[in-house]
């Protein structure tokens, strides 16, 4: 009596009434509707809707159409940007691919053809050792031959000159807002609410506007992949600057610095091994989002895993894919190297004897320039030596298919029957009403009654559009998935940290597997469990599960020793040193894993609309192809809400919990 | 004293907080409770030091005293709440942004204690660097640059990145950068206090050497009295954002002004810091067994002292002003008065 008595605390009852409250309603709702005959207890009053899906498309059409800053109208404008990002583009693309020429059409002269493969793949090979050392440099090089050997080229070579014109835009353009941001306390007050939204609102819905407003094409897809990559580096650039040590700053203004010198020649210089952390997260996030934008016309190998997903065919996809995960891994691993690098005192000569990499690749691009006009295999990779292993896939795929078939089937039947299915009809049985109540009271008793009201807010926002169904299923869908990705990534993570050797294996495959494009989750998925629900929350469970194993390694590695050593002393099994020293003390690490986890899943959860869910991901999806601005933004701003939601309150868990433990 | 006085700093007061400025109006001088009530932190209180042409100017305090607060109110790299500071004849307080940076070019120097090198430049980069913010071009730069490397002994390391150097050796950098501009006034902020002890002992034997060639005006702070003792003409000690005592090290030793004071000296080798001319007395013998100069220090001439059969001869600039004995030096050596 005693024991129960302890464990029934004040807090756990309320949270036990809050969850039984919300589980009978949603049992009950259906019959409480018909007994009451009333309608409004399970949908949202369409007399009360708010109709800001048509307003936003109304002014976005307003400013494609007549919308005119005196010297100019907002279509110059567009047009002027379209051109700046057009130009190079063409460049990369003439350099890389076409070759350069002069006239058009019939009258076309070739000046000069595009750098031959083996010159890029001695460029790579060349910034690989620059970067690092041989390794890496047979790294890279390989990964470029791999794309040659195997037919990708030129996709290849589309998508490397999509990244290639948006990774400066984005890094500059962040660089300088960062900076801005630094020196101004307003501009940051300003920047920190919209960074915290472009963070969380899905990439779908910003390729419909920007779609509307520069047209299907590489320029829209490189305009959305800019703005997509471009927060981090805000956000590290901050970071970076506030991280150089007080002292260098003293020094630089003692020196009679002007701010301008200051930044130039003292922050800039001193924080540059961070600043290129955040360049490597702008290249990986350019990437990832050039694949997504081939929907909106960005080409390359994006535009072939799209295709080969919507035509089912299961080769090519893996193909494609497997180009996309060698061209992240080389994309990764160089600029991770380039981040790491450490001046060594130079070295004294020759020009020649000073640049040995850059004379030995220029020599290599004359050469095959020159080969190539008499021998063509040297200019472009025979297509003879190609080798294809599109059919092997499907093979592989189609004998996975007759042996497995029925396991698989039934491992997703019993899994959608004893989970998937319950928890989706708890999610979709809650009233409205009650759910932005309790949304409200949950995150004000974590997060304090501001958190509170913003929830109930939020929330509100997202009945009052009428996606309240949809919103559920999002809840639903990526409560199981993350649920999972937990269940599985935080052992993984605690044997990572427990075992070294393991670790390495495991945090190296995390590595690897949170550098790929969203996109490549996909197609296993598919071809092994099609369509549907449960396809979508094994690619979510598979793109999130890296943060949480991550984190859970983190958080039991960073236990200070001194405790671990108290433990010991103690008298502590291994066993009881996990348990009762190592968890505990990780607990706050643990959640943000968790947090992690969830922003990961939500927005992979609306990239999984290609695979037929029914959320808001899907309501943001439909809006895209119909190319309905307002839709889509509001669908994603309800995405982005419930993200938002879910954030500050895991982060007040962990801070409440850090708190308790005197962190 | 009859050297000039360079940076006459009088009533500065820096106090955090917010309502720091009501606390001082019109010329209040409020006290250590004043201030906790009003949850003001105040990390420099009332000081006033003239720093003269040519002298070493210790400020000795234990962290939190409010010594680096105090110079970097000298420097103006913060900005003092109240008070009154010339440096050269000029009101460094009144100086707007183009003027500071002007005498800051030119007349101030200044070396940090974690070193502050610019991690992507060179060692020849780094002490050209003040020059390169002054538009001077490369080659001049680079020339004055390795003049200053060579003085501080680190010549055959200018292609080197600060990460490849030692502590000891990152400092000498930070030293020859902060003299490549010929400051008239030089800040050392506890420069040697993240080097390890015996390293701490080669530079400041190196500074005593650099010192004697250049005889610059000298600001040092530090938090290690024994240092302080070692280099200083006069010395400051702070407590709690207040100056205690400003006197040269013997006056500190023989008269320390507060208990404060007195726990920091209670420990000092005395022999180290007082001088023979502080135990002299008036030359009466009939013989004397030799001289000493008026301001050696007791450690250096006893072993002399105590040897001879007669008192010694005190000299200053070649005149006789007193004699010391073996009784006085011994006093001095087994702590008697």
């Amino acid at each position: 009596m005693q024991g129960l008595r302890r464990h029934i605390t004040r807090r756990r009852l309320v949270w036990l009434g809050l969850f039984g409250v919300t589980w009978a309603l949603s049992q009950y709702s259906f019959q409480i509707y018909k007994a009451l005959d009333a309608r409004w207890i399970i949908r949202f009053p369409s007399r009360f809707q708010l109709n800001l899906d048509s307003a936003i498309s109304g002014f976005l059409d307003w400013l494609v159409n007549t919308a005119n800053f005196w010297l100019f109208t907002f279509r110059d404008l567009t047009r002027a940007i379209a051109w700046v990002i057009e130009l190079p583009y063409q460049f990369l693309r003439n350099l890389l691919i076409e070759g350069f020429q002069s006239g058009l059409g019939q009258e076309a002269v070739q000046i000069a053809p595009s750098l031959s493969w083996i010159a890029v793949i001695a460029l790579a090979v060349a910034i690989g050792h620059y970067a690092r050392d041989w390794g890496l440099a047979a790294l890279v090089g390989a990964c470029f031959l791999y794309l040659a050997v195997f037919g990708q080229w030129h996709s290849a070579m589309i998508t490397l000159a999509s990244v290639l014109v948006a990774v400066p835009i984005g890094a500059a353009g962040g660089l300088a807002l960062g900076i801005l941001a630094y020196r101004s306390a307003w501009v940051e007050r300003l920047l920190r609410p919209v960074l915290d939204l472009m963070q969380t609102v899905p990439v779908f819905a910003y390729l419909v506007p920007i779609l509307i407003l520069f047209g299907f094409g590489p320029v829209a897809a490189l305009v959305a992949t800019v703005i997509y990559a471009m927060p981090p580096m805000i956000r590290v650039t901050i970071m970076a600057l506030k991280g150089v040590p007080e002292e260098l700053l003293e020094a630089g203004r003692m020196m009679g610095a002007t701010p301008r010198q200051m930044t130039w020649k003292v922050l800039v210089p001193a924080a540059t091994p961070m600043l290129m952390v955040g360049v490597n997260q702008v290249i990986m996030l350019t990437l990832n989002m050039v694949i997504i934008a081939s929907m909106i016309g960005a080409g390359g190998l994006g535009f072939d895993v799209l295709a080969s997903l919507r035509k089912l065919d299961i080769g090519g996809g893996i193909e494609a894919g497997l180009a996309i995960v060698v061209m992240a891994i080389a994309l990764d691993r160089a600029s991770q190297a380039f981040a790491e690098r450490r001046m060594t005192h130079r070295r004294h000569g020759s020009v020649l004897q000073r640049h040995p990499r850059s004379a030995i690749v220029l020599g290599v691009i004359v050469a095959t320039f020159l080969l190539g006009q008499v021998i063509p295999a040297v200019q472009s990779y025979p297509d003879a030596w190609k080798i294809s292993t599109g059919p092997f896939w499907s093979d592989a795929m189609a004998w996975i298919n007759v042996n497995f078939f029925d396991t698989l089937e039934a491992i997703k039947t019993a899994l959608l029957k004893a989970v998937l299915l319950p928890v989706k009809k708890f999610f979709a049985g809650i009233p409205w009403l009650w759910g932005i109540l309790a949304a409200g009271v949950i995150a004000w008793r974590v997060a304090g009654w501001k958190m509170g009201i913003v929830a109930a807010l939020m929330m509100g926002f997202i009945a009052a559009s009428g996606l309240w169904g949809e919103a559920m299923v999002t809840l639903y869908l990526c409560g199981v998935s993350v649920f999972i990705a937990v269940l599985i990534g935080t052992p993984l993570g605690i044997w990572a940290a427990q075992r070294p050797g393991a670790g390495r294996i495991i945090l190296g495959l995390m590595d690897t597997l949170q550098t790929l494009p969203s996109f490549v989750y996909l197609i296993p998925v598919v071809m092994l469990f099609r369509v549907g629900d449960f396809s979508a929350m094994i690619a979510v469970v598979l793109y999130a599960l890296a943060p949480a194993v991550r984190y859970a390694a983190h958080g039991i590695r960073e236990v200070p020793p001194h405790l671990l050593e108290a433990g010991r002393m103690a008298g502590c099994t291994p066993r009881q040193l996990l348990w009762r020293v190592k968890l505990p003390l990780a607990v706050p690490q643990l959640l943000l894993g968790l947090n992690q986890t969830i922003m990961l899943a939500l927005s992979m959860l609306v990239i999984t609309a290609l695979v037929g869910t029914r959320d808001l991901g899907q309501e943001v999806y439909i809006a895209l192809t119909k190319a309905n601005a307002g839709q889509g933004i509001v669908a994603g701003l309800s995405v982005a809400f419930i993200a938002i939601i879910a954030d500050r309150i895991v982060h007040a868990l962990s801070d409440n919990q850090k708190r308790r433990l005197g962190l | 004293m009859t050297t000039s006085v360079i940076l006459d700093c009088r009533h500065v007061w820096k106090l955090y907080g917010a309502g720091a400025g009501a606390l001082l109006a019109g010329g209040r001088v409020p006290d250590a409770d004043a201030l906790a009530r009003a949850s003001v932190i105040g990390a420099v209180r009332d000081v006033n030091v003239q720093i003269h042409q040519g002298e070493i100017f210790v400020i000795m305090g234990l962290s939190g005293s409010g010594k680096s607060t105090l110079v970097r109110c000298l420097s103006r790299l913060v900005e003092p709440t109240a008070g009154e500071i010339e440096f050269d004849g000029r009101d460094l307080l009144r100086a707007d942004e183009a003027e500071l940076i002007a005498i800051r070019r030119k007349k101030m120097g200044m070396v940090f204690q974690q070193f502050a090198l610019m991690p992507h430049l060179t060692v020849l980069e780094n002490v050209a660097f003040p020059l390169e913010i002054q538009g001077v071009d490369r080659e001049a730069r680079q020339q004055s640059a390795r003049k200053v490397i060579d003085l501080v002994g680190l010549q055959g390391r200018e292609d080197y990145y600060p990460r490849e150097l030692s502590g000891g050796q990152q400092q000498r950098v930070g030293i020859a950068r902060s003299l490549v501009v010929e400051p008239d006034l030089w800040f050392l902020d506890e420069p040697f206090s993240a080097l390890d002890p015996l390293i701490r002992r080669e530079m400041q034997d190196e500074f005593i050497r650099l010192q004697n060639m250049l005889k610059k005006t000298i600001v040092f702070i530090t938090h290690d009295f024994d240092e302080a003792i070692r280099l200083a003409d006069r010395i400051a000690v702070m407590k709690d954002g207040m100056i205690e005592q400003i006197a040269t090290p013997e006056e500190l030793v023989q008269n320390p002004a507060t208990d404060y004071v007195a726990d920091f000296t209670r420990h000092v080798a005395r022999a180290k810091v007082i001088r023979a001319q502080s135990r002299m007395e008036p030359a009466t013998a009939e013989r004397f067994a030799g001289d000493v100069a008026h301001d050696a220090t007791i450690e250096a001439i006893a072993d002399k002292v105590e040897r001879a059969d007669a008192p010694l001869r005190v000299m200053r600039d070649g005149a006789v002003i007193g004699q010391i004995s073996a009784r006085a030096v011994i006093d001095v050596l087994v702590g008697r008065g």
